[in-house]
């Protein structure tokens, strides 16, 4: 019976990881059409700035993943905290900073 | 499954028809496609998609005006392309990328000036309608560089009324003379400015504020505008929500002496008194409201909202201020337009890749046309409103 359950632990966990593992098609189209709404859907800007690789050259993904949670006091860029998770702005970051899907 | 569906009727329209058989325009529409930078040319009476025309570019934020003869729609792209439709051959008759980001436009009431409002360089563009031969340039100089402008409208008397988003200020660009525009600059409007509406008699402009709570009336049938500021503090100091979409004032709802003006921040509705602009009322709505639209006529006010609560619409009773129906149509709902005697309207549902057509009175779902994440949806009865 423990045997049995020491095996499920680990199936368990994988799941786990599944479901907590960011849903890629999901965040690109949050972040083409829904981030875009303000920073452009090609991400070159709009009434918020540029978002394209080139213009976050100076930025890390750890910050700018913070700036996505929380968004910018005494701008237009609300926190995003509650709508995506902390993996997921750590995956939109290295998206935009890569332009490649992490 | 439905989305193959979908895809494999979107690809048997033709993408380009010729204009054999006589038809009035008065019918007609586009329906923005906002990621593939194409637009369906709509048939309101057929409820029905006539022709897809591709290469306009990127439509994000797309949006449209009309030729006084409800021929040609004139399409605002995105990264500053425009583009002159015509909707009888389904062809693009001319095209011009006059800048680097753009955020709407509009056409005189004489039919002749085009004129587009630019977030990069920040200021308007005006151009031959017939041609798209530049006309004039006004760049929107202020003390911090080039400001973005928006809320671009039309004024009766050849003029163009917009807003610098940067600055607070709103100018009156007037081509009514001859050679350059008048250009008058209204400074105080406000902190960040987001958006701008004219009423239909061309006498009011109204500027929306991000950075303040509250928005600003002009009165353009005064010599020298003031600006007044109305529904001052309408947050009543509480924290505003964070916003996800920028509202929109373009769609701007009159109705029974009442002006219903989206919130920012805020999940309701503001009424406005049209004579004396004093606060009307509130309506407690689902989100935060994105388009607040009259049913001409105004009967009812229809919302939609910003994400993440925008698969829903609430359609708010004039008389009483009180929803009366709430409908989901799907993810992501970005646009509705009324049919011009405002029997129908047509909703845009983005992720679903469909436009809604519902009876205006009755809300009884009447059809849907496939469309690859449709945004705007334009009429050509806009040719002949102020502001639209």
């Amino acid at each position: 019976m423990r045997s049995l359950a020491l095996l499920a632990l680990p199936a368990l966990m994988a799941g786990q990881a599944l479901a907590d593992a960011p849903d890629a098609d999901r965040l690109l189209r949050l972040v083409h059409q829904d981030c875009g709404s303000c920073h452009g859907m090609t991400l070159k800007g709009g009434l918020g700035p540029d978002l394209r690789r080139e213009t976050l050259a100076d930025w890390d993904a750890e910050g700018l993943a913070w700036v996505i949670l929380d968004g910018v006091p005494g701008t237009a860029m609300p926190p995003w905290r509650g709508l995506v998770t902390e993996a997921e702005a750590r995956w939109i970051a290295d998206y935009l900073l890569t332009g490649e899907k992490p | 499954m439905r989305r193959a569906l979908a895809a494999l009727l979107i690809a048997v329209l033709p993408v380009a028809a010729p204009a054999d058989d006589l038809r009035g325009t008065g019918d007609l529409g586009i329906v923005i496609e906002r990621t593939t930078g194409s637009v369906l040319i709509v048939d309101t009476t057929e409820r029905a998609a006539i022709v897809r025309v591709e290469g306009l570019g990127d439509l994000s934020h797309a949006s449209a005006v009309f030729s006084p003869d409800q021929r040609y729609a004139y399409v605002f792209g995105r990264d500053g392309g425009l583009t002159k439709l015509d909707l009888l051959t389904g062809t693009i008759a001319a095209r011009i990328v006059q800048a680097g980001n753009s955020i709407g436009g509009a056409i005189s009431d004489d039919g002749l000036l085009v004129a587009v409002s630019n977030y990069e360089p920040g200021g308007v563009r005006v151009f031959d309608a017939g041609t798209l031969e530049p006309v004039a340039d006004i760049p929107a100089e202020w003390d911090g560089g080039l400001s973005k402008t928006v809320g671009l409208v039309d004024a009766p008397g050849r003029r163009f009324v917009f807003t610098l988003w940067d600055a607070g200020e709103t100018w009156i660009a007037d081509f009514s003379g001859e050679g350059a525009p008048v250009v008058t600059r209204i400074g105080g409007i406000g902190a960040n400015p987001y958006d701008g509406l004219i009423t239909g008699d061309g006498r009011l402009y109204i500027a929306g504020l991000f950075g303040e709570d509250g928005l600003t009336a002009l009165d353009l049938w005064q010599e020298r505008p003031a600006p007044r500021r109305i529904l001052d503090g309408y947050g009543r100091g509480e924290e505003p929500l964070p916003v996800y979409k920028m509202p929109h004032l373009e769609g701007w709802a009159l109705a029974a002496g009442r002006f219903a003006l989206p919130a920012v921040g805020r999940h309701e509705v503001l009424w406005v008194d049209a004579v004396t602009l004093e606060e009307a009322g509130r309506t407690a709505t689902h989100g935060q409201p994105v388009f607040a639209v009259a049913r001409p006529g105004g009967r009812q006010v229809w919302v939609n909202f910003a994400h993440p609560r925008n698969d829903t619409v609430q359609v708010i009773d004039t008389l009483s201020g009180e929803i009366v129906h709430t409908l989901t149509p799907g993810p992501a709902v970005l646009h509705m337009e009324f049919t011009p005697r405002g029997h129908e309207v047509w909703v845009s549902v983005r992720d679903a890749d469909r436009v809604d057509i519902y009876d205006a009175a009755t809300f009884e779902k009447l059809g849907e046309i496939a469309a690859e994440t449709p945004s705007g949806i334009f009429f050509t009865a806009r040719a002949h409103r102020t502001g639209l």
